[in-house]
């Protein structure tokens, strides 16, 4: 059976039990169609990049499966028409990654990881993106151009 | 105008290799790095990134966009 990826965002009102209770009963939803969970995260409240209807956080679940695709698409169909439920990404793999998803393993290295970030590591790519006036690359780039 | 006397010295694609970092469209931290302060996504011909990976980078940019992971534009 193919495998498939569903990340789904409900709104930031819900308390984190109802939440993670959404997230069962889109389980038990799609395994009564047949399919089968492999594995289920839950990411918790994260601010969101940009307001989606009117709110700026909400509650990011994470969903692994193995299901045909009808269990999929009934699945996705009550998410979608679910009021608390505001979006819906449903992807289809090849193959599951193992172990957490990179959000929850950020979390444990991220403690670790916060000096890190204050290193120039990322500063010296973005000053080459403002314009050609950056060193070499910037150089490059705008001889095509001016020619 | 002016060329430089040394070429660029041919930057390899970062995700193409023996630890390369697999591109995925959760991976903010990965992601961010290859979108301008603006939230463009960058070109490959400043970051070296080969067209193949370029395409699946953008993709996954985009769907990191639609999942608000990740801003579609910046003031």
């Amino acid at each position: 059976m193919p495998l498939y990826e569903h990340v789904f965002i409900a709104r930031q009102d819900l308390s984190s039990t109802q939440a993670e209770g959404l997230v069962e009963h889109f389980s038990t939803v799609l395994s009564d169609n047949g399919g089968a969970i492999v594995e289920k995260e839950y990411w918790g409240v994260k601010t969101m990049a940009y307001k989606i209807n009117k709110n700026r956080k909400g509650h990011y679940a994470f969903l692994r499966t193995n299901a045909p695709s009808a269990a999929v698409q009934e699945m996705e169909r009550l998410m979608r028409l679910h009021d608390d439920v505001m979006r819906v990404l449903t992807i289809k793999v090849d193959a599951h990654g193992e172990g957490p998803s990179v959000q929850m393993q950020k979390r444990d290295d991220r403690d670790g990881e916060r000096g890190d970030r204050g290193d120039r590591g990322p500063r010296p790519e973005r000053s080459g993106f403002g314009g050609d006036r950056g060193g070499d690359r910037g150089g490059f780039g705008g001889g095509d151009r001016r020619r | 105008m002016a060329t430089k006397p040394f070429f660029r010295r041919r930057k390899v694609c970062p995700f193409s290799g023996a630890n390369a970092p697999a591109i995925d469209y959760k991976d903010t931290r990965l992601l961010m790095r290859y979108i301008s302060e603006r939230g463009k996504i960058v070109p490959a011909r400043i970051t070296a990134v080969s067209s193949i990976k370029q395409r699946e980078l953008a993709t996954a940019i985009k769907r990191a966009r639609f999942l608000a992971l990740l801003p579609y534009a910046v003031k």
